[in-house]
């Protein structure tokens, strides 16, 4: 979404009604890439409104050149990871809860819970890329801008993450 | 992402991972606001360790109170 240079500059020197108007336009946007790294709508609109705190708070480092929207994207993977970083008490999925496709008769109820307790126990730098990667399938290029490293960098996270969900799985009795 | 390798985990983590709803319904413009307002009107913690310090200084050396309002 191209924004006008003027909106971005009078964004960019602190104008609230050019804040208010960016969020508008991007609080959607901003919302539904959140929503995809921690899978929960009500957390993600928490997330939401940190994440343009965050934006409102750095408006003077914005350079109106730049993408406002990979901008907002970027801070946003950061306030996702924050979240994701933070202790939290474990609070299992119901069992009940539909999977992204039509689930596999071949993949049992335990097995997809011991699949969900492997991927939360991952680091959250390693968990965020493998979401990204493996189940959004984002191309590697929008998450490495997204996450502030090179493609590299992401390709490195994704294989460490399978090779320790490899792992995990194996110690608890999933064949991978 | 098409690394053959990842396939399996992909699928087992595509199987066993609730995909949230991404419906963006209502407009967060009113409680982006009320943030806004809620850090603007607050005093920063540490103006308050500030203005204790002072305080404290102030007693404890009641010889710069004088100093202190004539720099006022």
């Amino acid at each position: 979404m191209e924004q006008p240079a003027e909106l971005l500059q009078r964004f960019a020197h602190g104008d609230l009604e050019a804040f208010e108007s960016l969020f508008r336009q991007f609080q959607g946007e901003v919302f539904r890439w959140i929503v995809r790294i921690v899978r929960d709508p009500g957390v993600a609109e928490d997330l939401t409104i940190e994440t343009f705190w965050r934006i409102h708070r750095a408006h003077a480092r914005f350079d109106p050149d730049r993408s406002f929207g990979a901008w907002a994207r970027r801070i946003a993977t950061n306030t996702a990871l924050d979240h994701l970083k933070k202790p939290r008490p474990e609070v299992a999925l119901p069992d009940d809860l539909p999977a992204a496709a039509i689930p596999d008769p071949g993949i049992q109820q335990d097995v997809r819970k011991r699949v969900r307790q492997a991927f939360r126990e991952l680091p959250a730098k390693l968990r965020v890329a493998a979401t990204l990667a493996l189940m959004e399938e984002e191309p590697y290029q929008e998450i490495a801008d997204a996450l502030g490293i090179s493609v590299g960098a992401v390709k490195l996270r994704v294989f460490r993450a399978v090779r320790l969900l490899r792992k995990r799985l194996d110690q608890l009795g999933v064949k991978t | 992402m098409n690394d053959p390798n990842d396939d399996k985990i992909r699928k087992l983590l595509k199987q066993s991972i609730h995909p949230a709803s991404q419906e963006f319904e209502r407009d967060l413009w009113p409680q982006m606001l009320r943030r806004l307002e809620e850090r603007s009107t607050g005093v920063p913690w540490f103006d308050w360790a500030l203005l204790a310090l002072a305080a404290v200084c102030l007693f404890l050396v009641p010889d710069t109170i004088p100093l202190l309002l004539y720099h006022l």
